[in-house]
């Protein structure tokens, strides 16, 4: 058996809050392999953004992780010294955060921020090496040489997006994690940049996490998918698998509340409600208030568990998810 | 035959910029330069392009809110019966048509006045505009929260914005649109902040009080998939320019226009197992020749498709 690059098991995470605990992420176990793209989806709130910064050990310091292992090319990350942690980040995993593109110092030129980053990493290489490292990665992106001496005003939301992508392939890490990288771009250069991730995933022959809430999107970038509501994965598998014979009924109601401009023009169906507050606990089914397909022989306070349902294909059961 | 409601024609509208600040030399930017198109009552019009096409600009012409550079812009005044120029528009005029058309907006949490309870937010246009009397005004927004979804509408009276969810509070910019009964309103990006699943309800119920109430929209997006659930018809714009405008369905399945289709092939498919196929242009290309033209019309190719062909034939030769 192949060995999981990234190996997340039982991870369980809440923010102590002035109002309680929020369980933002609950018992979730996932592999990603070497090469391979993987998809979280879910709604905003669902905790997608916080198993990446669990992922990063940069969750902020309210947070308690109670039970679980992240585990990277076998190491263990949970529980690694500061010092030790920075050596992971960026080097075996980077993350290109949402709206990242505001994110550059807008006085400092844009290969030299790259720089500094490469400097902290890389202290023996010399500036002529980081620069042409640099170079070759913007060209990588699509970005033009001249760029590197830009300043971030300069450039366009969507170049701006891409040199974050540079930014974050500067220490030739392993995987890296893309979260919302392009929700504040329009239709055409979203196209760009996922086409370009996708073209440096393969020349590199990274692994992608990728985190939307677009399943048209994750559709495109996946080969395997995590459909997360309420802090759990309710929903896993090829994306193919899971795109054809959706399971679980929110995974049904992700897919049926999407307009496409492909096909025939369908009705599209909406899901009433609002997702649940994760300050509250949750017993069982957390989907039972707003699931479509509740009759009277559901039990919504069953404990809910992933059942493999076909190979490799794991779902949250209750009587009506079939 | 529905008759037309909104028609524009030739409408440019330019801003100054001045290059530096101390340069005397202006700037022009041309964020809408010559356009037009009909909206008959009871019909969505989507308006779709990437950002900075000057599709909010337009919006934004419409409702009076920026004076145009030049053009004309009519419209139907249904207590008079007749199509009115906007540039004729007096005191009276004014008040008429603001009651007529109306926007909603795309973030939900910055259009609405953290400080006036829901009541307030429903309420005020009415008193603007000295609509009914004071039972009557609270009749009203009983109702029109009803229509919008908001039940029981006595919950929702004395909360404040910050106390409800997103997608309820684009339904109460909705219900604000509304209470007034305008005949046209203007929609830009309304559901671009809303979470996949909330977004099908605020649309469909866009959908059915465009049908209930008679309201036609003029829907902006960036979205094509959007704008096929929402639109009757669909316009393209591309550096202030509508490119090609036609029945939704014939764009999808017929684009002529290189930047329609540049559009069309960006747009993800929720369906791994289709291989989306790659149409692309030079922008930089497209802009020049659309420059280099500035007069020229776009051309009926039958059904209501129009399309600009920018005076050269190599667009239209398939590859």
């Amino acid at each position: 058996m192949s060995k999981a690059l990234l190996e997340v098991k039982n991870l369980s995470m809440h923010y102590d809050t002035m109002e309680g605990n929020v369980d933002a992420v609950k018992n979730i176990s996932f592999e990603v392999n070497s090469g391979e793209s993987f998809g979280l989806v879910g709604e905003s709130g669902c905790g997608k953004t916080s198993v990446a910064m669990t992922l990063l050990q940069l969750q902020p310091d309210n947070s308690v992780i109670t039970q679980g292992s992240i585990k990277l090319d076998g190491k263990e990350l949970i529980g690694l010294s500061e010092n030790d942690l920075r050596k992971v980040r960026w080097d075996s995993i980077s993350i290109v955060f949402q709206g990242a593109m505001n994110a550059w110092n807008p006085v400092i030129k844009i290969g030299e921020q790259i720089r500094e980053a490469m400097r902290e990493h890389y202290p023996e290489n010399t500036k002529q090496e980081n620069m042409n490292k640099i170079i070759e990665l913007f060209r990588m992106v699509g970005l033009d040489e001249s760029t590197t001496d830009r300043y971030p005003h300069e450039l366009s939301g969507g170049m701006k997006q891409r040199a974050v992508i540079a930014l974050a392939l500067s220490c030739d890490p392993k995987i890296i994690i893309a979260d919302e990288p392009t929700t504040a771009l329009d239709v055409v250069i979203q196209d760009q940049i996922l086409n370009e991730i996708k073209k440096v995933q393969d020349l590199l022959g990274l692994s992608l996490i990728y985190i939307s809430h677009d399943i048209a999107v994750i559709a495109e970038m996946t080969d395997k998918i995590a459909v997360m509501y309420a802090g759990s994965i309710v929903e896993m598998g090829p994306t193919k698998d899971v795109f054809k014979n959706p399971i679980h009924s929110y995974t049904r109601a992700l897919l049926d509340s999407t307009p496409s401009i492909r096909g025939e023009k369908k009705k599209l169906k909406s899901l009433d409600g609002e997702p649940p507050s994760l300050i509250n606990k949750i017993e069982g089914c957390s989907f039972a208030p707003r699931c479509p397909n509740r009759d009277t022989e559901c039990n919504p306070s069953e404990h809910m568990r992933l059942v493999e349902v076909n190979p490799d294909h794991f779902a949250d059961i209750c009587s009506q998810g079939k | 035959m529905a008759d037309n409601l909104i028609e524009v024609r030739n409408l440019v509208k330019h801003f100054e910029v001045s290059k530096s600040l101390f340069s005397r030399n202006k700037k022009i930017v041309k964020a809408v330069d010559g356009i037009s198109f009909d909206i008959k009552a009871g019909e969505t019009l989507g308006l779709v392009g990437q950002s900075g096409c000057g599709k909010t600009t337009t919006a934004r012409s419409l409702c009076l809110l920026d004076p145009k550079t030049s053009g004309n812009i009519n419209f139907y005044n249904p207590d008079s019966q007749n199509m009115e120029s906007f540039d004729n528009i007096n005191e009276d005029g004014l008040k008429t048509f603001r009651r007529n058309i109306q926007m909603i907006f795309q973030d939900p949490y910055e259009s609405l006045n953290p400080r006036w309870t829901i009541k307030d937010i429903i309420k005020e246009p009415l008193d603007i505009h000295n609509i009914g009397s004071l039972s009557e005004r609270e009749e009203a927004i009983i109702e029109i929260l009803r229509t919008v979804g908001l039940t029981p509408p006595e919950n929702y009276l004395g909360r404040y914005p910050h106390e409800i969810s997103g997608g309820q509070r684009q339904r109460v910019s909705i219900a604000r649109t509304l209470v007034m009964k305008p005949k046209f309103v203007v929609c830009d990006e309304p559901t671009s902040m809303l979470d996949v699943s909330i977004r099908i309800s605020i649309m469909d119920l866009m959908l059915n009080l465009a049908k209930e109430l008679e309201v036609s929209y003029l829907y902006i997006t960036h979205d094509l998939a959007v704008a096929r659930y929402m639109c009757n018809r669909i316009a393209v714009m591309f550096n202030g320019k509508i490119v090609e405008i036609a029945e939704t369905e014939e764009l999808l399945q017929n684009p002529i226009h290189p930047y329609t289709k540049r559009l069309i092939s960006s747009i993800p498919i929720p369906d791994p197992s289709f291989n989306r196929e790659k149409y692309l242009i030079n922008f930089d290309e497209l802009d020049k020749i659309i420059s280099n033209n500035p007069d020229e019309k776009m051309v009926d190719i039958g059904g209501g498709h129009f399309v600009a062909t920018h005076n050269t034939k190599e667009f239209f030769i398939e590859s």
